[in-house]
């Protein structure tokens, strides 16, 4: 079997197999359950403002993952005989942006459902936001991957990630609530691209990072 | 043959000749001039050597020597501070880390690298370890010395004629050792060749040896790798 296939379909049993998917997306839902006991059982103000606190809740749910996509794989030396084979860092990255995008994406946006249920959100909405998060996960999930690497072999990378990732992710942010309004389809377009952006460098930031924490 | 030049500061000692007349004798491992620094400290230098089919080195050195450092930039892991290695054929390495998933069973872990190498030996390297019996069993349950047994068939999996060997009877009982130098001893058989760092001895055939302390840079502290004082290492036989 292909070198890659193979690594794709390992991230992706791990992510389902270790139960690191459903994390986010607890959080997620948790985050969407709490929200009107903070704010009050007002629907018309839970609907105007709830796409808004999903979007900060996707991307707090994408800091969970951060030490389990690589660390793991340091300690136990497979990121070595993978390099040991020639198998370059940043295809291992790309390989677990993608499964990773797959992994956290997948349950993240199938959770919207619910989620939006629990705020009352409207159908149109809710499609707005389903769609911009379909076209965010991608960049959130490859940054995630990046700040991983980015924090492999530190002490307390969870939190150091948190701090890393949060300004990274402002224009996922900000373009991902401006799409929620009805006007937002240039919003939409911004978001894409900062999602591509985030796409494409992500194998060779995180390539370099892997490579840069081996030969230390 | 893959050259992998690491020469990468301009050092003090004088240069080796080129390999030619290593390469043509049908070395499958190649080191040339090798020298390694870690952090500011400059553990050794000066190391040459080669192996060919058949050939086990066995490298010795105190603990923190660099044996382990040595074994990392022959498996292109770390860069050399100075000197070249040439592989012909495939590099495997055996270290503490099994790099096998401990959610997943000995079975699936080893059919991965399996994939990986697009070799299918899995069921004859369980069975060439002892732990046939034991294939269906999650990583996470077993000992030092079966996770070892298991690394060393994640090695025979690989196939390759290089094998780089850090502690490898480590965790390992009697009858693991004595295993383990009649993997040795089939694995030279069959044209390939084992670099070993080992403070344990192993029985094994024509075994040359090498030890790290002939080519200690500095012997102790931080010093600039550019001392003129350095004193001109010798030349392995």
């Amino acid at each position: 079997m292909n070198v890659w296939a193979a690594l794709i379909r390992r991230d992706l049993a791990r992510e389902w197999s270790s139960g690191s998917w459903w994390l986010p997306v607890a959080f997620f839902l948790l985050v969407a359950t709490l929200y009107p006991f903070a704010v009050g059982p007002d629907s018309a103000l839970l609907a105007r403002t709830g796409a808004g606190v999903l979007w900060i809740a996707a991307l707090l749910a994408a800091l969970l993952p951060i030490e389990r996509l690589f660390a793991p794989d340091s300690a136990s030396g497979t990121l070595d005989q993978l390099a040991l084979r020639g198998i370059s860092d940043e295809g291992v990255a790309a390989a677990k942006a993608l499964a990773h995008m797959v992994g956290f994406g997948v349950p993240l946006l199938l959770s919207t459902l619910p989620a939006a249920a629990l705020l009352g959100l409207s159908g149109e909405t809710l499609a707005r936001l389903a769609i911009g998060l379909a076209i965010g996960i991608p960049g959130l999930a490859s940054l995630s991957v990046t700040i991983a690497a980015v924090t492999l072999g530190q002490q307390r990378s969870g939190a150091l990630g948190g701090l890393l990732m949060l300004p990274l992710a402002v224009p996922i942010l900000i373009f991902g609530a401006g799409s929620i309004q009805p006007i937002g389809n240039s919003a939409m377009l911004f978001l894409g691209a900062a999602s591509l952006l985030l796409v494409a460098i992500t194998p060779f930031a995180a390539g370099a990072a892997l490579r840069a924490a081996r030969e230390v | 043959m893959i050259i992998k030049t690491v020469y990468a500061a301009s050092i003090p000692f004088t240069p080796r000749p080129a390999l030619g007349a290593l390469r043509v004798s049908g070395a499958l491992l190649v080191a040339q001039g090798l020298a390694c620094k870690r952090g500011e400290r400059l553990l050794w230098r000066g190391v040459d050597f080669s192996l060919e089919a058949g050939g086990v080195l066995h490298i010795i050195g105190a603990n923190g020597i660099g044996k382990s450092s040595l074994l990392r930039i022959i498996a292109g892991l770390l860069p050399a501070m100075a000197g070249s290695v040439a592989c012909d054929g495939g590099v495997a390495l055996l270290d503490e880390n099994p790099a096998l998933d401990r959610d997943r069973t000995l079975k699936g872990a080893l059919g991965f690298w399996g994939q990986v190498d697009g070799q299918s030996g899995v069921d004859a390297a369980l069975d060439a370890v002892g732990m046939a019996a034991l294939a269906d069993v999650p990583m996470r349950y077993f000992s030092t010395g079966q996770r070892k047994r298991a690394a060393l068939a994640r090695l025979l999996v690989q196939n390759a004629p290089i094998w780089l060997l850090d502690e490898p009877s480590n965790g390992l009982d009697h009858s693991g050792v004595t295993m383990l130098e009649a993997l040795i001893e089939t694995h030279r058989a069959g044209g390939g060749c084992a670099l070993i760092a080992s403070h344990q001895p192993l029985t094994l055939a024509d075994m040359q040896t090498l030890a790290l302390s002939d080519y200690i840079g500095i012997s102790s502290g931080l010093g600039s790798i550019h001392d003129p004082e350095i004193p001109e290492n010798k030349v392995s036989a």
